[in-house]
């Protein structure tokens, strides 16, 4: 195991100068992009073949560490430069990483698009519950009740569930994760980057450093098994009340369907209008 | 475009654009829907499918920029048309456009602001807004467009501009030209420039994306084409990656500059009318030049010796040629659809030269008889 993860790392990652990374020690950032890799090792793509995208935060850094193509776009708008490029040249496949703050909050709009256009596309959205890069301001994802740096009084907003929210708004293919269930975060990636359509994956990561710290879950550890407590697998959830459900998550596969896709739809389009 | 065979059409200012994107090779447009430049998404999404190209409509005109930035990395050119309120939205994706040195044409066709204004009346309100309307130091390039065959021209001239320099390219229509109708004569293709962006001469594993050279303008992998590299808003090393470092921060912005002042001969485009022995100029741009030649020519017929600088570029802006009009002429009359914002350039010229404003903001269009009236009086 070991000698392969390395394999992969010389394998995906850049190895010109572009490490240590700029993640804090025991972030979650750094399991994704290992699950990550690890997905895209076994559906067997080519490193030219693949596109990461990613927005501003944390998660943004993420495109630089891999030899992919990559890209770096504004904040909450990295789905629409990922549309031009699919739109561009479809041969390639396209993952987006986000943050929960880049992906439904600035770019909340962007997202449901998005989902509802059933682009091609792959999104990773990595939850921390908070902004991290900038100090611990509370995002659309900060829980009720918990303490940001700008809910130093508690918060008092509700927090967007955003897998039920991409599948509610049309996604192809809707997963939730934790950084703790790490072997199955790479089932979850590489179902999502395969499935046709827009497919999102949602991953409850720890920022202990903002978001823990101030809410009595000062180590990456504590937050870890704070995800292994609280995530309940989709199917046990089934058979679980919603008094059960408090205050808890399900995790695994949420939507999976196959529907029509805005590339191949455009290109029967394009088929119809030549004949013309 | 001087050639007289092709095409003769009867076309509105707006699918006029649409033709000229075509014939420059745009095949990729993204929008949002706004009056008055809607007929240019209606007519690109009518025409592009058969052409193998793509048109979405994106949920806002930030979408669309960012969309358009993402075909072009891909190597497609890229167009997107909106008005005020939407341009407003791009300013932030175009920032990025900049930085990233990202060719696309944004056609902004004006109308009267500020915020929602007057949905259906001309105006040139946005002019530096054009100029200035992203964050930031950077170098960007604007042209006008004053009548259907220049909407035509000088969208192809704008993405040509646009692959040579690496650099959004601004096209500002206004309502007016845009809905004008007048017959055009399009080119054979084979007749049209058409430029594309240099792309690497060297093997994937010798690219460095933003060498500098003696333009000043890096070849251009597309994304996929076997050169993998990054791409980023921030300030950025040659390789591409983020850098703080003050001499390579530096190094950066001055480049971005250089490679435009290096091109300022073909980029800065005027056009002169009865200049040579003029004692009195107009320098007018977008469709206010119309109403400008008629009254120079007018004037011209009761003996004034009266001249027209038309201004195509107005960034970066034709120091040159309004210096050597306000060297030549006694008087020069700047008429704009705004309150003012041309003419601030002109006298940053600064010769001495009296230079008289005309400014209208009631929505209507500066008439020739407002201007001869000037002429008059000059």
């Amino acid at each position: 195991m070991t000698e392969k993860t390395g394999s992969l790392r010389h394998d995906y990652l850049r190895h010109d100068k572009k490490f240590p990374h700029v993640w804090c020690p025991g972030c979650g950032n750094g399991i994704v992009l290992g699950s990550l890799i690890r997905a895209i090792a076994r559906l067997g793509l080519q490193k030219d073949e693949l596109v990461l995208a990613a927005g501003i935060g944390c998660s943004g850094r993420m495109p630089v560490y891999v030899d992919f193509n990559t890209l770096h776009a504004t904040h909450g708008r990295a789905l629409t430069f990922a549309t031009g490029i699919k739109l561009a040249r479809p041969a390639l496949t396209v993952i987006i990483v986000m943050g929960d703050g880049d992906a439904t909050a600035i770019g909340g709009n962007h997202f449901i698009h998005a989902a509802r256009r059933n682009l091609d596309l792959t999104a990773i959205i990595i939850n921390n519950q908070i902004y991290g890069m900038t100090g611990g301001q509370y995002s659309p994802t900060t829980p009720y009740g918990s303490f940001a740096a700008t809910a130093a009084w508690g918060h008092i907003e509700h927090a967007f569930p955003i897998a039920e929210l991409a599948a509610t708004a049309g996604a192809s293919y809707v997963a939730r994760g934790t950084v703790y269930h790490a072997a199955m975060l790479d089932d979850l990636l590489a179902g999502g980057i395969a499935r046709k359509g827009f497919s999102v994956i949602e991953v409850m990561s720890n920022c202990h450093t903002q978001y823990g710290r101030r809410n009595q879950m000062n180590d990456a550890i504590t937050m870890l098994r704070y995800f292994k407590e609280q995530a309940v697998a989709v199917d046990r959830a089934a058979g679980m009340s919603a008094a059960e459900m408090a205050g808890r998550f399900t995790i695994g596969v949420l939507a999976d369907v196959e529907k029509p896709n805005f590339t191949e739809e455009y290109q029967k389009i394009r088929d119809r209008a030549r004949q013309q | 475009m001087s050639e007289k065979t092709g095409q003769r059409l009867l076309l509105q200012g707006n699918e006029a654009i649409v033709e000229g994107a075509l014939a420059a090779g745009c095949r990729f447009f993204a929008g949002y829907p706004i009056t008055p430049a809607s007929e240019i998404a209606e007519l690109m999404s009518l025409r592009l499918p058969a052409l193998n190209g793509t048109f979405i409509q994106m949920e806002d005109e930030i979408a669309s920029m960012g969309a358009i930035i993402g075909a072009s990395l891909a190597g497609v050119k890229s167009l997107t048309a909106t008005s005020g309120p939407g341009f407003s939205l791009m300013q932030e994706n175009l920032g990025f456009a900049c930085a990233a040195e990202v060719p696309c044409v944004v056609v902004n066709v004006m109308r009267a602001g500020p915020s929602t204004g007057l949905s259906t009346s001309p105006a040139q309100g946005d002019v530096m807004q054009a100029r200035w309307g992203t964050h930031g130091d950077h170098p960007i390039i604007v042209l006008a467009v004053s009548s259907v065959s220049d909407c035509f021209d000088l969208t192809i001239q704008a993405f040509n501009l646009s692959e040579k320099y690496r650099v959004p390219v601004i096209v500002l229509s206004d309502e007016i030209v845009a809905h004008t109708r007048e017959t055009v004569i399009l080119p054979e293709q084979a007749a049209v420039t058409v430029i594309d962006r240099m792309r690497p001469a060297v093997p994937p594993e010798w690219y460095i994306p933003y060498e500098d050279n003696s333009r000043g303008v890096p070849a251009m992998a597309d994304m996929g084409s076997g050169y993998r590299h990054h791409v980023t808003g921030l300030i950025h090393d040659v390789r591409g990656f983020p850098t703080e470092r003050p001499e390579e921060v530096d190094a950066f912005i001055r480049r971005l500059f250089r490679k435009i002042t290096n091109g300022f001969p073909e980029i800065q485009l005027t056009k002169t009318v009865m200049l040579e022995d003029a004692e009195i100029a107009v320098i007018a741009y977008g469709a206010v030049t119309r109403s400008a030649l008629r009254a120079v020519r007018q004037a011209r017929g009761r003996g004034i010796r009266a001249g027209l600088l038309q201004l195509i570029t107005l960034y970066p802006f034709p120091r040159k040629a309004v210096e050597a009009v306000l060297r030549q002429c006694r008087r020069v009359l700047v008429p704009e659809m705004n309150m003012g914002q041309v003419i601030r350039e002109v006298k940053r010229v600064n010769v001495a030269t009296e230079i008289v404003r005309h400014n209208r903001v009631d929505g209507q269009f500066i008439t020739p008889a407002e201007i001869y009236a000037h002429l008059l009086a000059m």
